[in-house]
């Protein structure tokens, strides 16, 4: 996936999709079909590779460290596990085979988020609205596109009407499809952010080894150091939790909301803090539109807010912690 | 710990430990432990301070000598020193620092000079943790007279009763005896007491610190034991403090939970083979700043009363919560200071250059 990204989606293809109408490849869709990460968690029945969110986790810390512009988490991550979990549903599972072959693209909708992502190109919207889940065809829905500060972000508000053909889960079965979505596409922020603060500080790290002030390079002042150091220590801890958390929802065990939320507040930390320091280390060559910098410091900014913001997820663990039951731990169980 | 009566109480209940086999399970049995694995140790930890049991008092011994005996220590060292360690006949201390020998530990002054079958001793240490009631204590010292920096060290073997020394306690922050300079007059020592090479006590001394600051000094169950203490300190203040708190609270609790996972992980890396190097840097920030994070909290939550003892007759629930946020302001002193952690982090993770 690295080697696949590196070569297929470097820095100068994620200015070019600021340019097109689009702002997202075929082509590069197509090659991910082909490596098999689209169908990665689309059961093998289906024409995908069965494997979990343990694996998912790594493909998507690639995905941050290129800043792919196109909604892999949100078809890959979030649509097709969702989907394959509607066992009954026919056009669920048609949809499967087709997000493995490259051939649909399905973005989430949930109350947490006031926007769509992607839904200009979406063949379909999976939807969360109160207990109930739809699914709605590119027909269905009207989106009006907000723009986004991360110029790869394509972010819709969507207009809709209920069909008693879209609704495709209700009730418990409805709420708790409400929930994991949000757990795996929160996990899924969490895992790409991963990438985006790793790359950030190669980037700082690299800067500072080049630039030289008073005679020398400005890597060499412990200043600098101290605060790349800093961001190192937030992202070697960020790394485990989020693998806690996608082992948590891949076992569907108890405290998996726990889990994720704690990896989505560790990982935007770790991403919003390499941001803030990678451009402290640039100095004002970091503030231009012309270094590419920008592209993960938007994107750890914007991510950081979506799918929950950090206040969001620390009331669900506080309810979890807090709420009279044992709070959950690993390893040191109370 | 540290008052003479309290030393022996807890020398007590380490020989008691070691009468179990509990002392250091990860030691092969013919030392005394169990021959666990290290994701067993964690598991013994977890079960140690969900007990509330004692600090341990050889620390110095049976976390940082131990494991590196076990890897630089010849046979009869391992013998003759590793079963007393465990069961806390012998304890230790750890003599590195020097007045003019803090965080850069390679100017050390204190020599060693060969002398027959021995070594004579001469100079100074301090900050010498529990050496004021300790039996050993092992240390580096210059053996070559005309070396530089970190060339020319030994890493040796002293018996706190040979001849020529003088401890001099010092109290801590807390006021009570943590800590002790010891002064070297001429103390002889077989050559036998150095462990690895002579003039190799740099390298011997940086795995110590690889312990220290990686995985045995601090173990995560002793995070995550406080973490839980103060969610119920927490939990029965709820009322008097304002959301700021219960997120400082959470902040601790996720942050001992992920010191823990990535114990597992580094712990799952050296069952593998692995190796642990300038990472250890990165986990002494952490839970040094876990710890005085973990403290801070439990005082804002106190309030005014964060100021009284145990003993006074209003303490209430102040348990030892100020004595517990003394201690962890040492924590990024102690074992490299986190600005050195920084530069080792800086300069051998991230490859910045040197100054
Ligand atoms: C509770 C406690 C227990 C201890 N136990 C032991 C023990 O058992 N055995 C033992 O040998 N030692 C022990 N020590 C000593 C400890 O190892 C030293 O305190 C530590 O290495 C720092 O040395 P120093 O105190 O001389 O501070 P200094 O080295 O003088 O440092 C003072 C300040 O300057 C900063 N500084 C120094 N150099 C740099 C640099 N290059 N870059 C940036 N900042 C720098 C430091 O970070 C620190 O903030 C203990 C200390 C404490 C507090």
């Amino acid at each position: 996936m690295r080697s696949f990204l590196s070569k297929q989606c470097d820095a100068v293809y994620v200015r070019k999709s600021w340019e097109t109408e689009s702002g997202r490849s075929q082509q590069l869709w197509a090659g991910l079909a082909e490596l098999g990460a689209l169908g990665l968690q689309v059961p093998e029945t289906r024409g995908g590779l069965g494997m979990n969110e343990v694996d998912m986790v790594l493909l998507l810390e690639e995905c941050g460290r290129a800043a792919l512009p196109e909604p892999f988490a949100e078809t890959a991550a979030v649509a097709a596990p969702l989907l394959a979990s509607l066992n009954d549903c026919a056009e669920a599972q048609s949809i499967l085979s087709a997000i493995a072959q490259g051939s649909a693209i399905v973005t989430p909708s949930h109350e947490i988020n006031p926007f769509v992502s992607d839904a200009h190109i979406a063949d379909f919207v999976l939807l969360s609205r109160g207990d109930e889940i739809h699914l709605l065809k590119r027909d269905q829905i009207e989106a009006e596109l907000q723009e986004s500060s991360d110029p790869c972000r394509k972010l819709f508000k969507l207009r809709w009407t209920p069909a008693v053909g879209s609704r495709v889960a209700a009730g418990q079965q409805g709420r708790s499809l409400s929930d994991d979505m949000l757990n795996r596409a929160a996990l899924a922020v969490a895992a790409q952010q991963l990438g985006v603060a790793t790359r950030l500080t190669d980037m700082a790290v690299a800067y500072a080894c080049e630039r030289e002030q008073f005679g020398k390079a400005i890597g060499s002042f412990q200043a600098v150091k101290h605060q790349l150091a800093n961001v190192a220590v937030r992202v070697e801890f960020a790394r485990p939790v989020v693998a806690r958390a996608a082992f948590c929802v891949a076992t569907e065990a108890a405290e998996r909301s726990v889990a994720v939320s704690h990896a989505k507040i560790a990982a935007c930390e770790a991403a919003t803090a390499a941001a803030k320091t990678a451009l402290q280390v640039h100095g004002a060559i970091g503030y231009t539109w012309e270094v590419d910098l920008q592209i993960w410091m938007k994107r750890a900014w914007a991510l950081d807010k979506t799918w929950g913001a950090s206040r969001v997820h620390q009331a669900r663990i506080a309810a979890a912690l807090l709420g009279g039951e044992a709070a959950p731990s690993f390893g040191f169980s109370v | 710990m540290d008052t003479a009566d309290g030393f022996e109480a807890h020398r007590r209940w380490e020989q008691t430990l070691n009468e179990g086999r509990w002392a250091m399970v990860p030691w092969p049995r013919k030392y005394g432990g169990r021959g666990a694995n290290l994701i067993e140790w964690l598991i013994f930890e977890e079960e140690y301070f969900r007990a509330g049991a004692p600090g341990r008092v050889n620390q110095n011994g049976i976390f940082l000598l131990g494991p590196t005996l076990m890897d630089f220590g010849t046979e009869e060292q391992k013998a003759r020193y590793l079963p007393p360690m465990a069961s806390s006949r012998e304890v230790w201390a750890q003599g590195w620092s020097e007045p003019n020998a803090g965080s850069d530990m390679a100017a050390i002054r204190a020599s060693a000079r060969k002398q027959g079958g021995s070594y004579i001793i001469n100079g100074q240490k301090t900050w010498c943790s529990r050496a004021a009631f300790a039996d050993w204590l092992f240390g580096i010292f210059r053996t070559d007279p005309d070396s530089q920096r970190h060339r020319g060290l030994t890493f040796i073997l002293v018996p706190l009763n040979a001849k020529g020394i003088t401890v001099r306690p010092i109290a801590q922050l807390d006021g009570e005896t943590g800590f002790a300079e010891v002064f070297f007059d001429d103390v002889e020592v077989p050559l036998a007491n150095r462990l690895g090479e002579e003039n190799q006590g740099w390298k011997v001394a940086m795995a110590t610190a690889g312990f220290e600051r990686g995985l045995m000094l601090r173990s995560p169950a002793r995070f995550q034991a406080t973490a839980k203490r103060l969610l119920e300190l927490y939990k029965r203040h709820a009322a008097e403090v304002d959301d700021s708190v219960r997120n400082a609270v959470l902040k601790a609790w996720m942050d001992a939970e992920a010191y823990c996972l990535n114990t597992y992980k580094t712990a799952s890396q050296l069952i593998a083979g692995g190796s642990i190097g300038a990472e250890s840097s990165l986990n002494k920030i952490f839970w040094s700043e876990l710890d005085v994070h973990m403290h801070e909290t439990a005082l804002s939550i106190l309030d005014a009363r964060a100021e009284i003892l145990p003993t006074a007759p209003e303490a209430g629930d102040v348990d030892g919560w100020l004595g517990g946020f003394l201690f962890s302001m040492a924590g990024p002193i102690y074992a490299g200071t986190n600005e050195i952690q920084r530069n080792v982090i800086a300069e051998r993770l991230l490859g910045l250059p040197r100054a």
